[in-house]
């Protein structure tokens, strides 16, 4: 059973580049080991943290796209928990959300295409098209913050 | 002190914006008739399917200063989405993306 994962997690910033490095072929060893498959690497280098981690105030992010097992994932989960250099760290399942999300979108789209035809008008939207009315402030409407300052 | 809205004449609509800020002004000379503006779910009317724990920068705004996930009753996101978004900002907050409080 082949799942798709998401996992961030956050390198203490005393690592160096090198040892950053180290830990993607830590699990990238794993994946391979237990029949997964890295999909995508992102490094979303040093950010600042929201709230310290163990008086850290900064972190480097990894991001890192991961289809493989369960037991794969836990396995990684597990060597992450004892790993010293990674701070936190966050396992996400996302090809359910992913599907979810692509049908939302299909189904607007045809949706949007079906209404169009009826109304006897070329299926896709053309530039330029449906401009805002005078007193149509519809993006007034939306919360935008700066409002329900008490 | 002054609420931020008459309860009351809620009911659905709830009041925020225009109507909450009339409200609290002073009396003044050219408020406006009670008017609130209708709330339309941010997710909804802009199209965004994927709330991602990965985008603080669209999850910001809906935890304000004490870092709290902001009620629907105030941003005006509908069931769905404010389900959605709730998760997010509490995986955002594992990563240190988002502030779990301030200070």
């Amino acid at each position: 059973m082949s799942r798709k994962y998401e996992l961030v997690y956050l390198v203490s910033p005393d690592a160096s580049d090198d040892q950053v490095a180290e830990l993607h072929t830590q699990v990238d060893d794993i994946v391979q080991r237990l029949g997964g498959q890295i999909e995508n690497t992102d490094n979303w280098g040093r950010r600042r943290l929201a709230y310290e981690i163990s008086r850290h105030k900064e972190a480097t992010y990894v991001l890192e796209t991961i289809t493989g097992s369960g037991d794969l994932l836990k396995e990684i989960d597990r060597r992450l928990k004892v790993s010293d250099l990674v701070i936190r760290h966050l396992i996400v399942r996302i090809d359910e959300d992913q599907e979810v999300i692509e049908r939302t979108r299909t189904k607007r789209g045809e949706a949007s295409r079906r209404r169009r035809t009826v109304r006897g008008l070329p299926p896709e939207r053309q530039p330029g098209e449906g401009q805002r009315g005078e007193q149509d402030d519809d993006r007034d409407d939306r919360f935008d913050m700066t409002e329900d300052r008490r | 002190m002054s609420g931020r809205k008459t309860f009351g004449g809620g009911g659905a609509g709830g009041g925020r914006g225009r109507a909450g800020q009339t409200q609290q002004g002073k009396d003044g000379q050219q408020r406006r008739p009670m008017f609130r503006r209708r709330k339309v779910c941010k997710f909804c009317a802009d199209k965004i399917d994927d709330i991602n724990y990965k985008d603080a920068r669209l999850l910001m705004p809906f935890v304000p200063e004490r870092a709290k996930i902001l009620p629907r009753r105030i941003s005006g996101t509908c069931a769905l989405h404010q389900r959605k978004l709730r998760v997010a900002i509490m995986r955002a907050r594992q990563l240190a993306l988002i502030p779990y409080t301030s200070e």
